[in-house]
């Protein structure tokens, strides 16, 4: 048993499973924080049961959120001790800064919030909501700073056989920072749009509240479309940056195998199984080169001209991600974005004529697509982490150095059953738990200030 | 004092602040099934903690990130030395958290009774088992030339390290039962401190038992002496007062006084290590120190100012929680 495919394995099943939990967190919190300000303003007391509401499903899913974060934490030292050794001083400061301003600040303010309902002023009340809100969006600044050293490693020296932070101010306007954290951010948005848009057309198909759900349908429809948009924007930038800083991610994303000027985008792309060569391929020409530089020619360089590149930069060695993985990611997560993007359309438009409710076909196709954010979350962070590799921190450590040389395979078998039968068992409980309460009715729940 | 000094010192206050505040969540999440006579009761004795269990757990990711930031030696062959209990612990936490948050939404006795088993034994193992880590500490565990852990899980299960264990068990569930007779009402708070009243003894005999462990098995002689000065002194006359308060009923002087106890006595544990963080039973030169084990200059500057500046708000804010919270729970305040 190889504790290395093992971790890896491990590493990736907690790290996507702690983010389904964290966009909605990301987002919702907002939106929540948001209907509580409507109560606030204007005294209406449906607003505070909209609050009351979405913020029961909030609490559910923030729950899993904490505890798969905590394993988060401790990851790095159990599985990825070398690359701890030799990352921990430029790494480890913002993970301690994170618990330090985020974490501290949404768990505090989130009991607060919870059990404070009676107990503060409705204004002192209202700030725990916008806290947690924010809290919840510094920890994923904090994560991603950390991160994007790994993507785009910035103000460090290597000294004594590590990397030294040199520059903290680098790594916190890392360029990769600064389009990875709006888009991360955005899709929050955009999964809470669409988790909002999704049960509120439940409810409406079955004509329960539709005065409540009409109105939540079209604050959803706002958050879903403005997100989405600019969740696009912002990918459009980050594919710019990224041909920069790491072009083999694009290359492999794109199946172009040669270098091209003008670049042509692929439609579509079969490889040989390993993905190491191209086998058939519908391209359109010179797209990707208007994607890339916003004008129809410039050259992308091609998987095998960069494999020939970094041989020669970094030593002979296997510089190819995962291809098909990545392929199959970013064409995912495009389309389920494009697909977000039109249904947002829709709903915005239909709620603008008064037409959400007679649209019965609509109404039963948007339950379904809260997957789609799912869906987009999940496979960009494969494109993006698989299409990083063979680095674990790009061009100065592979992943097979970051390993734990002391963990044996056996181990990290325990531990990989046992999380997977802990985590999936949760999931049958929070899918549970969140369908009961999205299909209760909201004026007819009473709310408890306690467990 | 230079930095590194000043970062064991900070990183040893996190882990008081840890057991102080997560200890008595946990004394009160083992209790709960044997003070809690039918579900109303559970409910009021959860919602003691409901309001800070999360904040208080923070502290522990907090110490963990701050290893890692300014002793990332320290943090790498620590977490991956000790895989296999850090993932008892995990899935302990993991079970404890949701079943705060899961355990009211479904009225049915199996769902519930399953959740209290699980906010009980999410609370156990690590109350128990973090003992067994810092009495490792103490004792030292083999570590190589190269800082790497050599031993495996069964070696943490020494007897000294159990009786360590067991010490910090039964200290954290009587500092939860002296903090439920504060916070909990009526029949609860009378029972917790019957609870307290029978652990009280059983704790000082295992301190004194721990301590004379310690003194003949560690170099805690060697390291503090034949009078162990101020703090440990503090730590046991602390617990022992705490015996004479709970027959006073003054409760809130029983609190403090188990809260003394468990802050000396991660505080003796420190002193004891310092300056090394993980003692090596191979080779006194193979162990990891504040100055081996340690960040760069540059990035201990950086973690200092962030922590001087947002450690006190952190504390503000934190403090304020449990003014806000501080009437005690009845089941007439689940319902309002
Ligand atoms: C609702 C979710 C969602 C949607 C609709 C999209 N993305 Fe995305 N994308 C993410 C959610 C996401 C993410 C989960 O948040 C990722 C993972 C890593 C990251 O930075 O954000 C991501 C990563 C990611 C990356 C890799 C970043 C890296 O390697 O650092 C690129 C290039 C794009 N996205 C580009 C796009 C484009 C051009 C989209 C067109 C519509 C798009 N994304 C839609
Ligand atoms: C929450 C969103 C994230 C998801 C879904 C995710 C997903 C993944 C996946 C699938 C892998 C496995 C890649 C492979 O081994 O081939 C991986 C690796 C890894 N990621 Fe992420 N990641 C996320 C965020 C992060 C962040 C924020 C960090 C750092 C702060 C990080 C650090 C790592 C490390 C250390 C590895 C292991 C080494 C490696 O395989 O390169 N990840 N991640
Ligand atoms: C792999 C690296 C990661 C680590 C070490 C990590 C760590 C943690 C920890 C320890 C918690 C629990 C905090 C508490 O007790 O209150 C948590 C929750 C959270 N994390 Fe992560 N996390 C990681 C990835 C991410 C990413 C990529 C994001 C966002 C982009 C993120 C955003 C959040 C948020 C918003 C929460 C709040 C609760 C919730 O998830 O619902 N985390 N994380």
């Amino acid at each position: 048993m190889d504790p290395l495919a093992l971790s890896r394995l491990q590493f990736a099943v907690t790290t996507i499973y702690h983010f389904f939990f964290v966009p909605l967190t990301l987002g919702l919190s907002i939106l929540v924080a948001f209907m509580q300000t409507l109560y606030y303003r204007t005294n209406d007391e449906t607003w505070k049961k909209h609050t009351q509401f979405w913020g029961k499903l909030f609490l559910i899913n923030f729950a899993m959120g904490v505890v798969t974060g905590i394993v988060q934490e401790f990851q790095f030292g159990m599985n990825w001790s070398e690359y701890s050794r030799f990352v921990g001083d430029v790494f480890g400061a913002p993970l301690a800064i994170e618990a330090l301003l985020a974490f501290f600040l949404e768990s505090t303010f989130l009991g607060l919030w919870f059990f404070g309902w009676d107990k503060l002023s409705k204004r002192a009340h209202l700030a725990t909501i916008w806290l947690v809100a924010f809290g919840s969006n510094l920890s994923a600044l904090w994560i991603l700073i950390a991160n994007s050293f790994m993507q785009q490693p910035v103000g460090f020296v290597i000294r004594n056989g590590r990397a030294e932070m040199a520059d903290f101010f680098a790594l916190l306007t890392n360029p990769n920072l600064w389009t990875q954290f709006p888009h991360v951010f955005f899709s929050g948005l955009a999964t809470a749009g669409f988790f909002m848009l999704g049960i509120s057309a439940w409810h409406l198909l079955k004509k329960s509240n539709v005065e409540f759900f009409r109105r939540s349908f079209q604050i959803a429809a706002l958050a879903g479309l403005f997100g989405i948009a600019l969740v696009g924007l912002i990918g459009h930038n980050q594919t710019q940056r990224i041909v920069q800083s790491q072009p083999m991610k694009i290359a492999a994303a794109e199946g172009l195998y040669q270098s091209e000027d003008p670049a042509s985008f692929s439609l579509l792309t079969i490889g040989s199984l390993d993905g190491r060569s191209e086998v058939f391929a519908i391209r359109l020409p010179a797209l990707l080169s208007l994607l890339a530089y916003n004008k129809f020619t410039g050259r992308v360089e091609g998987i095998d001209d960069l494999q020939a590149a970094y041989s020669k930069q970094y030593g002979a060695g296997d510089y190819l991600p995962p291809i098909p993985w990545i392929y199959w990611s970013f064409r995912a997560m495009v389309g389920a974005g494009m697909l977000m993007g039109l249904l947002a359309l829709c709903g915005l438009y239909l709620a603008m004529r008064n037409k959400i409710e007679s649209n019965l076909l609509f109404l039963k196709i948007l339950p379904w697509a809260i997957l789609l954010p799912y869906l987009a979350n999940t496979t960009g962070w494969l494109m993006a982490e698989l299409g990083r590799q063979p680095w674990i921190v790009f061009g100065l450590m592979k992943t097979e150095q970051g390993v734990s040389n002391t963990v044996s395979g056996a181990a990290v078998l325990i531990s990989l059953i046992l999380f997977t039968i802990v985590y999936g068992a949760l999931m049958v409980v929070d899918i549970y738990l969140l369908r009961k309460f999205a299909t209760s009715d909201p004026m007819q729940a009473a709310h408890e200030a306690a467990y | 004092m230079d930095l590194n000094t000043l970062w064991f010192i900070l990183i040893a206050i996190l882990f008081a602040g840890f057991f102080l505040l997560e200890g008595f969540d946990y004394g009160v999440g083992i209790l709960l099934p044997f003070l809690g006579k039918d579900d109303e009761e559970r409910r009021v004795i959860i919602n003691t903690i409901g309001p800070f269990w999360d904040g208080n757990e923070v502290w522990l990711l907090t110490a963990g990130g701050a290893i890692f930031a300014a002793f990332p030696h320290w943090y790498a062959t620590m977490f991956s030395g000790f895989y296999l209990a850090l993932l008892l612990i995990l899935i302990a936490l993991i079970l404890r958290g949701v079943a705060f948050e899961f355990r009211g939404k479904d009225a049915r006795p199996g769902w519930r009774k399953f959740w209290d088993w699980a906010i009980f034994f999410g609370s156990f193992i690590p109350a128990l088992l973090w003992g067994v880590a810092f009495g490792n500490l103490l004792r030292g565990v083999p570590i190589d030339a190269r800082m790497n852990y050599t031993g495996d899980f069964f070696g943490l299960l020494n007897p000294y390290a159990l009786l360590t264990g067991l010490y910090g068990l039964v200290l954290l569930i009587f500092h939860g039962a002296s903090f439920l007779t504060l916070r909990a009402e009526g029949e609860i708070a009378e029972r917790a401190r019957a609870v307290a009243a029978r652990l009280w003894l059983f704790a000082v005999v295992l301190l004194f038992v721990a301590l004379g462990a310690s003194y003949a098995l560690t170099d805690m002689y060697t390291k503090l002496g034949v009078n162990p000065g101020v703090i440990p002194i503090l730590g046991g006359v602390a617990l022992l007062a705490a015996g004479w308060f709970l027959r006073q009923k003054r409760d809130g002087w029983t609190f403090t006084m188990t809260a003394i106890t468990i802050v000396t006595t991660v505080f003796t544990i420190f002193l004891t290590l310092h300056p090394r963080v993980m003692i090596s039973s191979i080779d006194p030169n193979f162990s990891l120190t504040i100055y081996n084990a340690s960040s760069s200059p540059y990035t201990l500057r950086i973690m200092t100012i962030v922590a001087l500046v947002f450690v006190p708000i952190v504390l503000a804010y934190q403090g304020w929680t449990y003014w806000v919270f501080r009437k005690r729970v009845s089941k007439k305040s689940l319902k309002a």
